[in-house]
């Protein structure tokens, strides 16, 4: 690890990879609108652009502590403030506020340095304090904030000059940097009591903001990335309706929506004028398995569950098409590290009876808990399972919650239910929030100290050989021993005007790592 | 006309009696519910010390009766209080987005009463022709489709086939009056097309209904025509009936058109409502419950004193 320069030309390994995958799955579906746009056209600075955006609420706030929406977290991602560093489609860092970072020997100390230069909207220098600042409004005792927990690592900050500071950790850790280019932590003024007014660094100045209706900025002229920020202006359109959305963009009274209806993607991508932007990505369903409740804690059970369900048809039939089966690995195949050798999980009717029979559990009934609001299509996914695991052997009955509360009163609570995740960006961040003993986010009671040794010793790990090795054994104990059922993992798909240009597109979060505004641009 | 006051004062006062009532039930109704603001907007990321840490920056942590007192006593100070997702003013999030649901509810009101009443006159005084059976037909086939089909119905025609109007209806500072009025036809046509089959039958119902009095009779023996007839002995004694739906009607365009309001992308009360309810901001939920509340109770009695005044026998008791 070592300080990281701009490296904006050229393609490395990762984004070549990365991009014939892309190409795979577009030349497998024909009539496929993503190459209508030529990767690598030239930026073009103007234009108004409108997006319309699924996923806003008239209770969306801008105070980073408790965003809750799309629309909150975009507004991070170069819109009107940035994180600290920049997270590129490959998975890999890049500079954005911080253009340096190195760890001291240990992996337990972290110097970061700020860019010089950097104004906020009110004329303001960015330095050392707002950093600091912005970093502590998620710490502390008594923190409201969500990733309150994803900063407890955090042991001191310490100023080390105007634009440089330091960060004390309480263990060693060799990913820690990622957690600077998280959606939720933007760099905003020292001690902003009000962040309703969106004040930040980024590419434009919000103007007019009414939560769940729309959001209107201006393009900053001061701002610090020469080769972001294409359009003149930016507005954004909150339409919870499907239809209005695709309505929207077929009759060019917006540029980009998000969430485009599978079942009709396809034929919106074949109109003219309209391209379907169709990127593998980290959406991950979930479906834990509580250990602590019977008959979850039988390994041999968890497998037969793990066994019962047809990967193939519920992408075909949940996601049409759009994603891949999931391996009940939590780490999607383009995070680094990711233990893409473990072969695929098939529905296999012969290993579920053999299984069951095993765990001497054969008359058990699954409850399978969903509700709509995890995701859409999640009470038909649990439908479709119920038919494979009958067919397999293994008695399932489905039960439909109530949307309200389903986050308190079903997850976490239910021993087996629906759930879903946008992947975090590397494999140390996935495991220890949701797959440690302690974690607040543990959905499946996972927790087995031979496991969380692994895990802290990986994330003191500075040998990549070492490290790659200790999460292959990892991810391996997960889908065969583990707790949670991931039957498949979505593609992001957005829909934009073929006015719209673009490189290829990231992959971990919709509308390219929520930073459509930024880096996308209008053609001519 | 001098008993109308001491109504009106009585009304009014009972009407204090119900919001007071209907304020506690939305209460207790958004209590019982599972979950609170602080897990709505926490969500996954949900810990057992951040939920603790924003719970008592929301006062949620105070029992309920402390919290609906003290509501009580701001609400009295005509202090609606502060939205507990954003921390916004209430009265700056209803304000404006009352006004947009009063506009919208006022221009189908403009369009679909006349549009009603004409067209049930015309029924009732073209019995059982071909006219009178197409108006009816297609009346009550439009409102017995759900108003989002009766939307993308009109999306499909108006916004995609010949592209003559925005299917985004959004309002947005600075727009002037025809960019308002053009962004507004879609939607209103859509309330107008669902409620006007029921004012419409309404008003050929009671017309044919007036039509078999005797007074009637003796006005077509005089030998006055079929119009004059309707207009001047039957329509002033079908009022009572027909302002009753009209008022109904009226009260359902200000508090039911949600459906409307997200199709059209229009920024009304009701999808603030929807939001506030799924993440349990109650301060925005007891303004807009109870702005729902007066409203129809305004239109109960608007309607009542109507009826009283349309009619002679209550104009003038004995």
């Amino acid at each position: 690890m070592c300080v990281m320069e701009d490296n904006k030309s050229g393609l490395t390994r990762r984004q070549f990879m990365a991009g014939t995958i892309a190409a795979g799955v577009a030349a497998s579906i024909p009539g496929q609108g993503l190459f209508k746009n030529a990767w690598g056209s030239t930026p073009k600075r103007g234009g108004a652009m409108k997006l319309g955006l699924a996923g806003g609420s008239t209770t969306d706030s801008l105070d980073p502590a408790t965003f809750s929406e799309v629309f909150d977290q975009m507004s991070t991602m170069g819109l009107y403030r940035n994180p600290f560093l920049e997270l590129n489609r490959s998975g890999e860092l890049e500079p954005e506020l911080v253009t340096e970072w190195s760890p001291e020997p240990g992996a337990k100390v972290w110097n970061f340095k700020l860019r010089k230069g950097v104004e906020f909207h009110n004329g303001k220098t960015m330095d050392a304090d707002d950093a600091i600042f912005s970093i502590n409004h998620h710490r502390g005792d008594d923190n409201k904030s969500q990733i309150a927990s994803v900063v407890k690592p955090i042991k001191e900050i310490i100023k080390t000059g105007k634009f440089e500071f330091k960060i004390i950790l309480e263990e060693p850790s060799a990913d820690f940097p990622y957690i600077l280019s998280s959606t939720r932590m933007p760099c905003v003024p020292n001690g902003t009591t009000n962040f309703e007014d969106g004040m930040g660094t980024g590419g434009y100045i919000l103007k007019e903001w009414e939560p769940g209706v729309r959001a209107y900025g201006e393009r900053n002229p001061n701002y610090f990335k020469e080769d972001r920020a294409y359009f003149d202006s930016v507005e954004i359109i909150t339409m919870i309706d499907d239809t209005a959305r695709t309505t929207a963009i077929k009759t060019g009274q917006v540029d980009i929506i998000n969430r485009p209806d599978r079942k009709t993607a396809r034929l919106l991508g074949r109109m003219k004028g309209i391209q379907i932007i169709d990127t593998p990505g980290g959406l991950t369903y979930t479906f834990p398995m509580r250990m602590d409740q019977k008959p979850y804690d039988n390994v041999d059970f968890r497998r037969a569950v793990k066994y019962s369900v047809d990967r193939e048809s519920l992408v075909k039939t949940i996601l049409q098409g759009y994603g891949v089966p999931g391996n009940d690995i939590p780490v999607p195949s383009y995070v680094k590290y990711a233990a893409n050798a473990i072969p695929q999980r098939m529905y296999d009717p012969d290993k579920v009876k053999f299984h069951l029979k095993k765990s001497g559990y054969q008359d058990e009934t699954v409850r399978l808990h969903v509700a709509d609001m995890v995701y859409n299509g999640a009470v038909d996914t649990a439908q479709l399972w119920k038919e494979h695991a009958t067919k397999a052997g293994l008695k399932m009955e489905v039960v439909k919650e109530a949307n309200d509360g389903y986050w308190a009163k079903v997850w976490r609570v239910k021993p087996f239910c629906a759930s879903f995740w946008f992947a975090r960006p590397t494999v140390d961040w996935i495991l220890s929030m949701t797959y440690v003993t302690g974690a607040s986010s543990n959905e499946s009671a996972w927790e087995v100290p031979h496991f969380d040794k692994l895990v802290k010793e990986a994330r003191a790990e500075l040998n990549e050989d070492k490290r790659r090795a200790i999460y292959f054994e990892l991810q391996r104990i997960l889908h065969d021993d583990g707790s949670v059922v991931i039957p498949m993992i979505a593609n992001i798909v957005d829909a934009a005007s073929d006015k719209i240009g673009f490189n290829p597109v990231a992959g971990n979060v919709e509308l390219d790592g929520f930073r459509a505004c930024e880096r996308w641009w209008f053609k001519s | 006309m001098d008993f109308l006051l001491p109504l009106i004062l009585k009304r009014t006062g009972f009407a204090f009696l119900t919001l007071f009532t209907i304020s506690l039930l939305i209460f207790v109704g958004l209590e019982a519910l599972p979950g609170d603001t602080a897990q709505a907007i926490l969500g996954q990321g949900a810990t057992e010390e951040n939920l603790a840490a924003l719970r008592k920056e929301m006062k949620l942590d105070l029992p309920v009766h402390t919290r609906y007192v003290s509501w009580l006593k701001d609400i009295s100070h005509g202090d609606l209080g502060n939205s507990l997702s954003n921390g916004r003013p209430v009265s700056e999030m209803i304000g404006w987005r009352f006004q947009n649901t009063l506009l919208l509810a006022f221009s189908a009101a403009m369009v679909s009463i006349p549009l009603a009443i004409i067209l049930g006159l015309v029924c009732a005084l073209y019995q059982n022709s071909w006219l009178d059976r197409i108006l009816s037909t297609s009346t009550l086939s439009a409102i017995s489709f759900p108003e989002f089909f009766v939307a993308y119905i009109l999306i499909l025609v108006f916004v995609v086939q010949f592209e003559m109007f925005p299917s985004v209806a959004l309002l947005k500072p600075g727009m002037g009056m025809m960019e308002i009025v053009n962004v507004l036809v879609l939607p209103c046509l859509t309330l107008t097309l669902v409620v006007l089959a029921h004012m419409m039958r309404m008003t050929r119902a009671t017309i044919i209904g007036v039509l078999s009095s005797p007074y009637i009779e003796m006005a077509q023996l005089k030998g006055v025509r079929k119009h004059k007839i309707i207009l001047y002995h039957a329509l002033p004694n079908a009022l009572g009936p027909i302002i009753n739906v009209v008022v109904m009607d009226l009260a359902w365009l200000v508090v039911g058109v949600v459906v409307v309001e997200v199709v059209f992308v229009y920024p009304g009360l009701g999808q603030l409502l929807v939001d506030s309810v799924s993440k349990r901001d109650i301060p925005v939920v007891q303004t807009s419950g109870l702005i729902f509340a007066c409203t129809y109770i305004f239109l109960n009695l608007t309607a009542d004193v109507l009826s009283i005044i349309s009619n002679p026998r209550l104009r003038h008791p004995k």
